[in-house]
């Protein structure tokens, strides 16, 4: 087998097949990033995969994954104030959470540099929403590179680390999911290692790092905007423009990141091919290499995925210079929305241009099975707390959803959440829900990870304003969604063991006075503690916890034990009531044409947790 | 040499790996290859898929519905459903038959997909059709019955059997290699 940490490692050039995320974590390594940090967050946990590839004592850099996106930001952020190139890492939506760090970033001399790897979603792949960062990097006026290839992160990381430490500013390398997860030979560079310097250099003379008042802001605001310009330079003679000549003097595309690589497949198809131009940066933009392609064309289409930035931008700029080139932005909502994959940029062309392709019908042939969304795996923990949470509520009472694995109780038939903003809002939201409404119960729902990451001021708030519900924490050590990270509840830490926190502890510690604790698999236990916590007046807790099953069966395998018992539906007993299938939903049970119940030797993973909810006792252990 | 093939099948059925194989034994065979998984919340029982484009002039990872000349599936529903969003007509499909029943036919709102529903299919549209049923010691190794099958019938061009080894060997080792590359063998032997 390749050793991938040992591949990340060599002092020698090298190619390799590798996914965008590994071709980052090279990059950190040749560009001599010290210090990286991180909250899990698709589509970027790949890249710790990759880290972890390298031994802890071999590691040329630190790297954490922080209790949340702020905390990994201001941590990257105290590195780089003293000397060193930091690397903070983490999803699309995770810049919202590192939001009130990240809009003070570009005023700070950041001695050591620093780069930001943002994992976009066009497409909402694995997010809830599929907001267009580049709006938030200029709001702070930070830097942006737009990859579109694996090769293109890696080498666009490199030049974002010359520059963020040249400029000892902040520049962030923007991935989106399919760049992220796309896989492809990439030639690396030599990699000479250099001594850890362990001097500190944080000295508050060398910027103002104190932002008070116009006094000290003017002046730091001025140094971000000073940045910028010299950035723009850069990217007026950046490497990572290019042209695509077709000889087309009257329709030229100005494009940018994945985006490109659709249109050259949709190009594939038309005759008379417009002349391309695509960008490397998207923020600052490269002023005299756009306008100089506008005024060779006639007609300019900006083909840009999500909200119409670069249009904007570059309409100012036509209307600055006196082009009277055509500029082709977004025609309707449509065009705004999801992932610019091949077929997508195909229909934005041809609704741009009728002529320039053939109709083409993308829709599916013939009949489609069901959809098959995500689910709650055979075991897990939260199904037995779903089932058992339903039948202590009625069908009126209120359940909030929070983000995790748990989410996926919103799916039929548990249909347990049913509203989500974002990481941590569950007890918030659900307090809000509880004001003038003695009629429904509130049930709020949040996993471990995320109530260390951004659930405690919800709870505190409850506590404080003696709020009327009931959370419900489904523990289940670790961090299952984005592939099990430990978080300050595990006892482990990305490099070793550490003190885990007790959640019972730290919420008595916190004031609230209710908490019970039940192991999901009891499922009559934890119906009449919710029954109990949801009669009580004020802000109750109920922990229903139980590990990850997903987790512990990998665990077991990779220790040789396989799966040692399987249920089985007993065929005499059944009495087709479809508890199983219906309500309790674990996909092992499969229904057959005659309405006899089997279960999928495939799936099982031999929890027994369904045992206990057929009504005729017909679900047991069948010894392999 | 132009080849894009769409595999699809559900989260834990091992596609990652499979897909992955079919890159790096395209690259041992010294052809252009990339790809890519998408694989949204990555649980076990969604569905997952993955995008594999072999040729110089494939530029996105992705590839458009009904262009794909491949699918390979891991399992019936998602056979049926890859066959008629990315198969184009007369092209080639490969699945491994075991059903895992979508939610909607676990609720009985839905029939089960079987192999004549996909043989039907496969006669209107021309399309060439391995059933893969093959008994394999652990269905975590269903997708090397597809691998095999992919090796021992040529399905693509230029790509050896020693070349799937030799990707198998990049990936895998010890007693997982073993296993993985003994079922290869006896595939190829089939």
């Amino acid at each position: 087998m390749k050793s991938l940490g040992e591949m990340l490692l060599r002092k020698e050039p090298f190619s390799e097949i590798v996914m965008g995320d590994t071709a980052i974590v090279r990059a950190m390594i040749e560009a001599g990033v010290r210090v990286a940090t991180s909250y899990p967050g698709s589509p970027t946990p790949e890249i710790a995969e990759a880290i972890a590839s390298v031994p802890f004592d071999q590691r040329p850099f630190y790297f954490e994954f922080s209790t949340n996106e702020k905390v990994a930001l201001e941590v990257a952020f105290g590195a780089s104030i003293n000397g060193h190139l930091s690397c903070p890492f983490f999803k699309s939506v995770g810049l919202n959470v590192a939001a009130d760090s990240f809009v003070q970033l570009s005023m700070m001399d950041l001695l050591g540099g620093m780069v930001i790897v943002l994992g976009d979603d066009p497409g909402a792949n694995s997010s809830q929403n599929e907001q267009d960062n580049r709006h938030l990097a200029r709001l702070a006026y930070v830097p942006i590179f737009e990859p579109a290839t694996p090769k293109e992160a890696y080498e666009m990381f490199l030049e974002a680390a010359d520059l963020a430490k040249k400029h000892h500013m902040p520049i962030i390398v923007r991935l989106t999911t399919h760049v992220c997860h796309a896989k492809e030979k990439v030639g690396f560079g030599h990699w000479e290692p250099r001594p850890l310097d362990k001097t500190s250099r944080f000295d508050p003379k060398t910027g103002c790092y104190i932002p008070l008042t116009a006094a000290t802001v003017y002046p730091m605001k001025r140094r971000a905007l000073q940045n910028i310009d010299a950035v723009k330079k850069y990217a007026e003679d950046s490497p990572f423009n290019t042209t695509v000549d077709n000889s087309n003097k009257e329709r030229g595309i100005i494009t940018i990141g994945l985006p490109f690589l659709s249109l050259m497949d949709t190009l594939q198809f038309a005759d008379s091919k417009p002349d391309v131009l695509k960008l490397g940066m998207v923020y600052p933009l490269p002023e005299k290499t756009i306008v100089d392609f506008m005024a060779s064309h006639e007609e300019v289409k900006i083909l840009e995925e999500l909200d119409n930035f670069i249009e904007l931008e570059i309409k100012s700029l036509a209307f600055d210079h006196g082009l009277k080139t055509k500029i082709l932005g977004k025609k309707d909502a449509e065009d705004w929305i999801g992932e610019y994959v091949p077929e997508k940029v195909y229909q934005v062309m041809k609704k741009t241009w009728n002529d320039l392709l053939p109709e083409t019908d993308f829709s599916p042939k013939g009949v489609l099975p069901s959809p098959r969304p995500p689910q709650l795996c055979p075991g897990c923990g939260h199904r037995s707390a779903f089932y058992a949470v339903k039948r202590a509520l009625k069908g009126t009472d209120i359940t909030v959803a929070d983000i995790g694995c748990h989410t996926l109780g919103y799916l039929e038939p548990h249909e347990m959440g049913q509203v989500l903003l974002c990481m941590g809002h569950s007890t918030g939201t659900g307090s809000g829900l509880s004001l003038f409404n003695d009629e429904r119960k509130v049930v709020a729902f949040i996993g471990d990870s995320t109530l260390f990451h951004a659930g405690l001021p919800g709870i505190i708030n409850a506590v404080f304003n003696r709020h009327n519900l009931t959370l419900v924490i489904m523990e289940n050590g670790t961090t299952a969604m984005t592939g099990h990270q430990d978080h300050p509840g595990s006892g482990k830490n990305f490099n070793g063991p550490t003190d885990a926190i007790s959640i019972k502890k730290m919420l008595e510690g916190l004031g609230v006075n209710s908490v019970r604790v039940v192991d999901a698999y009891s499922q009559e236990k934890l119906t009449e503690a919710i029954k109990e916590a949801v009669s009580e007046e004020g802000f109750s807790v109920v922990i229903a916890t139980h590990p990850c099953m997903l987790k512990f069966t990998r665990e077991q395998r990779r220790k040789g034990k396989g799966v040692e018992r399987q249920v089985s539906v007993d065929k005499e007993k059944c009495e087709h009531i479809y508890e199983c299938l219906k309500v309790f939903a674990c996909p092992t049970f499969q229904l057959m044409d005659d309405g006899s119940v089997i279960t999928s030797k495939e799936l099982c993973i031999g929890d027994g947790s369904c045992i206990q909810t057929c009504p005729v006792r017909a679900i047991g252990y069948q010894d392999k | 040499m132009k080849l894009d093939i769409f595999v699809i099948g559900v989260g834990g059925q091992g596609i990652g790996l499979l897909s992955e194989t079919i890159i790096r034994a395209a690259d041992h065979a010294g052809l252009t290859v990339k790809g890519v998984d998408t694989h949204g919340l990555a649980q076990r029982g969604g569905m997952v898929t993955s995008h594999i484009r072999i040729g110089e002039d494939a530029f996105s990872p992705l590839i458009m519905p009904g262009l794909a000349d491949m699918v390979l599936a891991l399992e019936i529903h998602e056979a049926l459903r890859g066959l008629n969003t990315y198969l184009r007509d007369k092209g080639t499909l490969v699945y491994y038959s075991v059903s895992l029943q979508t939610l909607n036919v676990r609720l009985g709102k839905e029939k089960s997909v079987t192999i004549d529903d996909i043989s039907r299919e496969c006669k209107m549209r021309s399309v060439k059709e391995y059933a893969v049923s093959r008994e394999v010691p652990d269905p975590r190794m269903q997708n090397i019955a597809i691998l095999g099958t992919l090796a021992r019938e040529r399905l693509i061009d230029s790509v050896e059997p020693r070349h799937y080894e030799m990707a198998l060997e990049d990936l895998l080792s010890g007693k997982v290699l073993e296993l993985n590359l003994n079922l290869f063998h006896s595939i190829l032997a089939d």
